[in-house]
């Protein structure tokens, strides 16, 4: 059959946790790709697949309760149903949570939208023993029902044979009964929509809208003709409505919804759910949410989780690496010995030395989205959010930010891409910006080179630890800063539904897993591989007969070392320093080995180059100094994967570039003085 | 008296749902509503937040909005 020329736009809606997701990759695979709302953090994930010869376009609408105005993902719901016209809207539903998800579908009927209804986790909802008159609930509701097992791929064709038979289908008259009084005031006020420039079939949506005085859609309607008398009319419908019920507009219309959906389900709810269908889950929680047990439980699960993906991660990590000096060599090799080419230094230096410094961790970085994945699936995450919440919100941040920040202690990127279970934006946004103080796995690595250099042995432990509680301290009060500057705002709602435990199947967890590992590995393949051939560039040029040292400081970089001086020395520092901290943005080990090219010491990944790289850092630095040096690379200058991914998750250059300004300043500030207060204090 | 006051394993039924802007929003499209009843299941440590069931599913509320929903207790 050849392929129609006519595509099919279907949205996916419904509630976060109804196993959307699922469904979308079950009916588009491999065909999807994942981007951002533009300048929010909202994820914009959008698909395809051909049925019957027709291409259908799959967009993933951001999970919502309802179509409000008051979320970024519920203002970005409504204009896509409002705006794009899709073809069909296809709802999801947790089969075990009907009556709330049948409010979403009424509100999604009323803007006219062709609808299927999707009930997902049939499989649950079975188990339970629900029974549900699948064929009346279609008929009452005029929209073809099917039955679901989004995360096993089951009643897929199903689903696309339902999406099909509506595709093309003229819109027709609303279905969704409110009750007598609120639907004639829909219709009054509907009236005055009639030939402004909204279509027919969102006026009652709009028109409910306008009772509930939404400002955003008052602000649309009243661009048009018309507009200010249909307000006007919401308004008297509004004050009369109030006055009949005693109760507020939003709370009678919600009622409303509620009695729409009370009575469908009273025709075809044939069988309810048994009351001890979540009795397992239930008794889970008892030990995993329990008010003293929760946290050391959680806790020893995190640690559990670190542990796993440093030591399990190692060998896999050593073949990396080993794989990435093998392929040096042998590029190196293709030119004769001692040779000088630029191409050469290029390859080698630049390029496989920039690259693989990333892709390294890359087994580390699998086996931490896959633990993640698991905290997300089996529901655990949640109730990680319930325990932290308190402290959390104390800085202004979200129960869920916890787990994000304790991954950027292994490195910020999956740390910050994890901030997407973050609800909302400002939660995200402030969790996202202070991460890269969580001191990561490549800062280790500079605390290693120098604590041993200038703290005896009693002090190193006391001195590391302080390390990582600065930042700590500094990432929750910068995050109180944020959220009442920048990122002022509203309290967002922390009602946060508690799923039951659900055992994840692979295939979610593989898939979830491999989604964002592939997200790391591109950055690696893009931004730094730019940046890497751009820092060895300024690394490597001008040169200086002899190489080395000398030829470092003849550098660009070295340069722009000796033009921070100045500003460096009141934190205790000099040029060859500030020449290592611009290797540093690359990747923040780059910082001990361009130290040791400064200092020519080769091999400083070795115990014995360490060594000698202490002793010389000894003449020239204090441990005053060298405190002051390390609170500098704790706090400022993310390295350049941190700012790509900030970039990414957060859909605009702002955000990282306030991250990295921001963080800078800070560090700087930090440094100078507690650099200037030793000196006081010690002289 | 407040959902926040409700002990673990009280039960109460809403009379009325205050608050104002997006967080009464997403309670009421939890469907927490009047003569709903809602059943406290346990506190995080602190006292904060709770976690309460309702209509056959679970909830966390901050205490701050649990304060807002009143009910009778049962």
């Amino acid at each position: 059959m050849a392929e129609s020329s006519v595509t099919t736009r279907v949205a996916l809606a419904g509630n976060p946790n109804s196993g959307k997701t699922s469904l979308f990759n079950a009916l588009t695979g491999a065909h999807q790709h994942v981007g951002n709302y533009a300048g929010v953090t909202v994820e914009k994930r959008q698909g395809r697949y051909g049925h019957n010869g027709r291409r259908h376009d799959v967009l993933d609408l951001p999970g919502t309760y309802s179509l409000s105005s008051y979320t970024p993902e519920e203002r970005i719901a409504q204009d896509e149903l409002l705006d794009r016209g899709h073809d069909v809207v296809v709802v999801v539903v947790d089969s075990t949570a009907l009556k709330r998800s049948l409010v979403l579908l009424a509100q999604l009927m009323q803007t006219g939208a062709t609808c299927v209804l999707c009930l997902n986790m049939a499989d649950e909802a079975r188990h339970a023993g629900q029974q549900l008159d699948r064929q009346l609930l279609s008929k009452l509701l005029g929209v073809p029902v099917v039955e679901t097992v989004g995360h096993r791929g089951q009643g897929v064709d199903r689903l696309r044979e339902a999406i099909a038979s509506v595709a093309h289908r003229q819109p027709g008259p609303s279905r969704v009964v409110l009750g007598e009084r609120l639907d004639r005031a829909i219709a009054a006020v509907g009236l005055h929509l009639v030939g402004s420039e909204i279509p027919d079939e969102h006026h009652p949506w709009v028109a409910t809208k306008l009772l509930l005085a939404d400002p955003l859609l008052e602000e649309r309607v009243r661009r048009g003709p018309g507009g200010e008398d249909a307000i006007g009319e919401a308004a008297r419908q509004r004050r009369s409505i109030e006055a009949e019920v005693a109760r507020d507009i939003a709370l009678y219309v919600m009622e409303c919804y509620y009695g729409f959906v009370d009575g469908l389900l009273r025709q075809t709810l044939v069988q309810p759910p048994r009351e001890d269908a979540r009795a397992l889950s239930d008794r889970i929680d008892s030990v995993l949410a329990h008010r003293a047990l929760g946290l050391p439980v959680f806790l020893a699960a995190m640690y559990a989780i670190f542990w796993l993906t440093f030591t399990a991660g190692e060998i896999p990590m050593r073949w990396i690496e080993s794989g990435f000096a093998a392929l040096g060599s042998s590029v190196a090799g293709l030119w004769p010995v001692g040779s000088s080419s630029p191409l050469r230094s290029l390859l080698v230096d630049g390029v496989i030395a920039g690259v693989g410094g990333v892709v390294v961790f890359l087994p580390n970085i699998v086996l931490l989205f896959m633990c993640l994945a698991l905290l997300e699936d089996t529901g655990y995450m949640a109730r990680a959010a319930f325990l932290m919440d308190r402290v959390m919100h104390r800085f202004g941040l979200h129960g869920r930010s916890f787990v994000p920040m304790i991954t950027g202690f292994g490195c910020s990127v999956p740390g910050i891409m994890a901030t997407r279970t973050l609800e909302h934006e400002h939660d995200r946004l402030a969790t996202m910006l202070v991460l890269p103080l969580m001191s990561c796995g490549a800062r280790l690595t500079i605390w290693m080179l120098l604590i041993p250099a200038f703290f005896a042995p009693r002090w190193r432990a006391p001195v590391l630890w302080s390390i990582y509680l600065a930042g700590i301290v500094l990432a929750l009060l910068l995050a109180l800063l944020l959220r009442r500057t920048v990122l002022k705002g509203e309290d967002a709602p922390f009602v946060m539904e508690l799923p039951p435990y659900r055992l994840p199947t692979a295939r979610a967890v593989v898939v979830k897993m491999t989604e964002r590992s592939w997200l790391y590995l591109r950055k690696a393949g893009t931004v730094i591989l730019a940046i890497s051939i751009l820092m060895w560039l300024i690394t490597s040029y001008p040169k200086a007969p002899g190489g080395g040292a000398a030829s470092l400081e003849r550098s660009v970089a070295g340069r722009v070392g000796r033009a921070m001086e100045p500003a460096l020395g009141p934190l205790g520092l000099d040029w060859k320093v500030g020449t290592a901290l611009i290797g540093a943005f690359a990747a923040k080990e780059v910082f001990v080995a361009q130290l040791g090219i400064i200092y020519s010491v080769g091999e400083t990944d070795t115990d014995r180059g360490a060594e000698r790289l202490r002793q010389k850092l000894r003449r020239d630095y204090t441990p005053l100094s060298a405190m002051s040096l390390m609170l500098f690379l704790l706090i400022a200058t993310p390295c350049m994967a941190t700012l790509a991914v900030t970039r990414r998750e957060s859909g605009s250059w702002r955000w990282a570039l306030l991250q990295i300004g921001g963080l800078t300043l800070l560090g700087y500030g930090v440094a100078l003085v507690f650099y200037q207060t030793g000196r006081l204090l010690v002289g | 008296m407040a959902v926040s006051e409700l002990k673990p394993g009280q039960r109460g039924r809403v009379t009325h749902v205050n608050g104002t802007g997006a967080i009464r929003q997403r309670m009421l499209d939890m469907g927490i509503l009047p003569n709903v009843v809602v059943e406290v299941e346990r506190h995080a440590p602190a006292g904060d937040p709770i976690w309460i069931k309702l209509q056959g599913f679970q909830l966390s509320l901050r205490r701050k909005e649990a304060e807002a929903v009143l009910v009778a207790a049962l």
